[in-house]
C-alpha cells in the first residue's frame, strides 16, 4: 500500500462530515479545505489521494480545485496576504496599499518573498466593504486598513516569526 | 427621530455576546416562533404566513419568497432541500456576514422554520469560503441549538427532525448564483446550470431545492412572531414588506450597514442621513444603487425611493441592497475597468458571449486608458456589451454588460476624454 500523506485528523474529519451528503462526491470541497490547512497548498500527491479516497479520478479532483481561487496550487508563503482591490476597497484607496506592500516586501502581486515568509495577492471583493479597504491575512480579516495599520501588521508579523 | 424606529436586525448588531443562544433566548423570543410553527401549524399555513408577509428575496432578483417555497412539489418522494445563500459575493455587499456574527440564531430558526414548511429535514447553508470565521461561529451556533434539542431529532416533541450543514465555498463569485451553488455544493465545478429545470424541481442531488439567500431566511421568525400581515406592513411601499438591510459603502463619512423599513427612504436620505454625506466635503458623482453590476446613477437621480419598484422604473435595480458613493474626484473609466476586469475575472466560461465579451470589454477600456482607442471603440464597447446581455446562461453576463452600458450612456464625456487625449484623469 501507498504511504498515505494526510493525516489520521484529516480522515477523522472526513468520516464526521460523510453521512451529511448523500453523495460523496460533495466530499471534494471539503477535503480540499481540510488538505489544505494542514499542507498549506495541495501538491499533486494530496489531489491524488483525495481523489483515492473520495473514489473519483484525478483529474477530476484538479478540474475542481482548479476552478477555485482559494485552492494553492502552488506553495505560498506562511503568511498568506490578501489584499481587495474591488470597487469598494478601490475607492478608499486599495491600489495605494498594493503599491505599498509591494514596496515593504519588495515582491509584486502574485509572488511570494524568497524566505517564504510572505505572499501577496490581490482579491476580488471579500464581503467585507463597508469596512473597506480591507485584507485577509491568512484566515483572518483585517478591515480599515490603511498605510500605517498596514506596516504594523507586516512588522508584528515579520517579528514574531 | 430616526426615520426608522422599526428594525430587526441591526440593534442586535455589533456587539459579540449577541450571537449567543442565551441572548437569542432571552432577549429575542428565541425559538419561540419555530415552537408554534412545529406545534401548532401546517406547512401549508407557513407558506401562506410567508406569502401574506410580502417578502422579496434579498439575494439579488427580489423574487417573492412565499412564492418560491409553494413550487416545491409536496408529493414527491424525493428528499426536498433547503439551501441557504452565503455566498455574499455580489461587490458591495456585505450584511449576510453580520447576520451570522451577530444573530446566527436567527438564520438557524428561519431554517428550521423554512424546513419544516418545505419538507425538507437536511438544510445546508452554502459560505462563501473567505469567511472562516463566520462559519466558526455558525456552527458553533448549530451546536448550541443542538443541545438545547432545537434540531436534531423529534425538535419540540413535534416528530420533525432536521439536521443543518454548513458547507463551505472556496473563492468564485459565481457560486453565489444559484445553479452554481448548487453544483459548488454538490463537489463539482461552480458552473451554473441550464434551467429549465428549476431548483423547485431538480436542485442540490437532483432533489426539489429552494434556495434562499441568509437575510430572507433570518426574516422568517420575524414573520411568524409578528404575523405576515404586520411584517408586510413594516414596508411602506406596495409588494415589499419589512426592513432591508443595506450596505452602504465608498465615499461617504459613515460607510456601514443599515436597516430601513423597505421602501421608507430615498437613495439621498439613506446616503446624507445614514452616510453622514459624501466624505471630505466633496460633491457627489455617482452612485452604484445595488452592487456593481447594477446600472449606475448619476448624482441628480437619486430622488428615487431605495426599493425595487422605483428604481427598476429609473432603470437600476436594488440588486443586494449594496449602495457604492463615488465623490466628484473619481475617475469613472478607470473604475469601470475594475468592474469588468472582475466579471472577466469571475466568468465561469462556459458561455462564449461572457467568456470572450468580457475580457474584449476589458481590453478595450484598457485601450481608451492608455490613449489608444479610438471613438469608435467607445461605441465597439457598448456593442458587445449589448451582445452579452441577455445571452447566456446565467444572469453573470447581464452583470458584466449593464455596468458598461450605463457608465458610457451617463458619463459618455470622460470616456470620450480619454479618446482625444484629454483626461484630467489620464
Ligand atoms: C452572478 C450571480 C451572483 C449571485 N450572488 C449571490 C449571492 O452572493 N448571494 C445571494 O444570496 N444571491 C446571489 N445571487 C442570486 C441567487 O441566484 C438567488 O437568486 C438567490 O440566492 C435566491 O435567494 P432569495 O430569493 O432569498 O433572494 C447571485 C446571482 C447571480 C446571477
Ligand atoms: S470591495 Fe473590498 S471587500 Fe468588498
Amino acid at each position: 500500500m501507498k504511504e498515505r500523506l494526510l493525516s489520521e485528523k484529516f480522515y477523522e474529519a472526513m468520516r464526521q462530515k460523510e453521512p451529511r451528503y448523500p453523495d460523496r462526491k460533495a466530499l471534494i470541497l471539503p477535503s480540499l479545505h481540510q488538505a489544505q490547512a494542514e499542507f498549506g497548498w495541495l501538491p499533486k500527491e494530496i489531489l491524488a489521494e483525495i481523489a483515492e479516497y473520495i473514489g473519483v479520478h484525478e483529474a477530476q479532483i484538479r478540474e475542481v480545485a482548479s476552478f477555485y481561487t482559494m485552492y494553492n496550487l502552488k506553495p505560498v508563503g506562511k503568511m498568506h496576504l490578501k489584499l481587495c482591490t474591488n470597487v469598494a476597497c478601490c475607492l478608499r484607496g486599495a491600489n495605494e496599499l498594493m503599491e505599498f506592500a509591494e514596496k515593504k516586501l519588495g515582491v509584486k502581486c502574485g509572488e511570494t518573498t524568497p524566505d517564504g515568509a510572505f505572499t501577496l495577492s490581490e482579491e476580488e471583493c471579500l464581503g467585507a466593504c463597508t469596512t473597506a479597504p480591507v485584507m485577509m491575512a491568512n484566515d483572518d480579516y483585517i478591515e480599515n486598513l490603511d498605510i500605517n495599520s498596514m506596516n504594523d501588521f507586516i512588522e508584528k508579523v515579520k517579528h514574531e516569526r | 427621530m430616526s426615520a426608522n424606529p422599526q428594525t430587526l436586525f441591526v440593534q442586535h448588531f455589533w456587539k459579540d455576546s449577541n450571537r449567543t443562544l442565551d441572548y437569542y433566548l432571552k432577549e429575542m423570543n428565541g425559538y419561540e416562533a419555530a415552537r408554534k410553527v412545529l406545534g401548532s401549524m401546517a406547512p401549508d399555513q407557513v407558506v401562506e404566513e410567508v406569502k401574506k408577509a410580502n417578502i422579496r428575496g434579498r439575494g439579488g432578483a427580489g423574487f417573492p419568497m412565499g412564492m418560491k417555497w409553494s413550487f416545491i412539489p409536496k408529493n414527491s418522494e424525493k428528499p426536498k432541500y433547503l439551501v441557504c445563500n452565503a455566498d455574499e459575493s455580489e461587490p458591495g455587499t456585505c450584511k449576510d456576514r453580520q447576520i451570522i456574527r451577530y444573530t446566527p440564531h436567527l438564520l438557524i430558526e428561519g431554517l428550521l422554520i423554512g424546513s419544516f414548511a418545505i419538507g425538507c429535514k437536511h438544510a445546508y447553508v452554502y459560505i462563501r469560503g473567505e469567511y472562516v470565521r463566520e462559519a466558526q461561529l455558525l456552527e458553533e451556533a448549530i451546536e448550541e441549538a443542538r443541545a438545547k434539542g432545537y434540531l436534531g431529532k423529534d425538535i419540540f416533541g413535534s416528530g420533525f427532525d432536521l439536521e443543518i450543514t454548513v458547507h463551505r465555498g472556496a473563492g468564485a463569485y459565481i457560486c453565489g448564483e444559484e445553479t452554481g451553488l448548487l453544483n459548488s455544493l454538490e463537489g463539482k465545478r461552480g458552473e451554473p446550470r441550464v434551467k429549465p429545470p428549476f431548483p423547485a424541481v431538480s436542485g442540490a442531488f437532483s432533489c426539489p431545492t429552494a434556495v434562499n439567500n441568509v437575510e430572507s431566511i433570518a426574516n422568517v421568525p420575524h414573520i411568524i412572531r409578528l404575523g405576515g400581515e404586520v411584517f408586510a406592513k413594516l414596508g411602506r411601499i406596495d409588494k415589499s414588506g419589512g426592513t432591508r438591510l443595506i450596505s452602504l459603502s465608498g465615499h461617504v463619512n459613515r460607510p456601514g450597514v443599515y436597516e430601513v423599513a423597505a421602501g421608507s427612504m430615498t437613495l439621498r436620505q439613506i446616503i446624507d442621513d445614514l452616510g453622514g454625506g459624501v466624505w471630505k466635503g466633496k460633491k457627489l458623482k455617482a452612485v452604484i444603487p445595488g452592487g456593481s453590476s447594477s446600472p449606475v446613477l448619476t448624482a441628480d437621480e437619486i430622488d428615487a425611493v431605495y426599493d425595487v419598484e422605483p428604481l427598476m422604473k429609473i432603470g437600476t435595480m436594488m440588486g443586494s441592497a449594496a449602495i457604492m458613493v463615488i465623490d466628484e474626484d473619481t475617475d469613472l473609466v478607470k473604475l469601470l475597468l475594475r468592474i469588468t476586469k472582475f466579471y472577466a475575472h469571475e466568468s465561469c466560461g462556459q458561455c462564449t458571449p461572457c467568456r470572450e465579451g468580457c475580457h474584449w470589454m476589458e481590453s478595450l477600456l484598457h485601450k481608451v486608458i492608455h490613449g489608444e482607442a479610438k471613438p469608435a471603440d467607445i461605441d465597439l464597447l457598448v456593442d458587445v456589451a449589448g451582445n452579452i446581455g441577455g445571452k447566456t446562461l446565467c444572469a453573470l453576463g447581464d452583470a458584466a454588460a449593464m455596468p458598461v452600458q450605463s457608465f458610457v450612456k451617463k458619463f459618455r464625456s470622460e470616456f470620450d476624454a480619454y479618446v482625444k487625449g484629454q483626461s484630467r484623469h489620464a
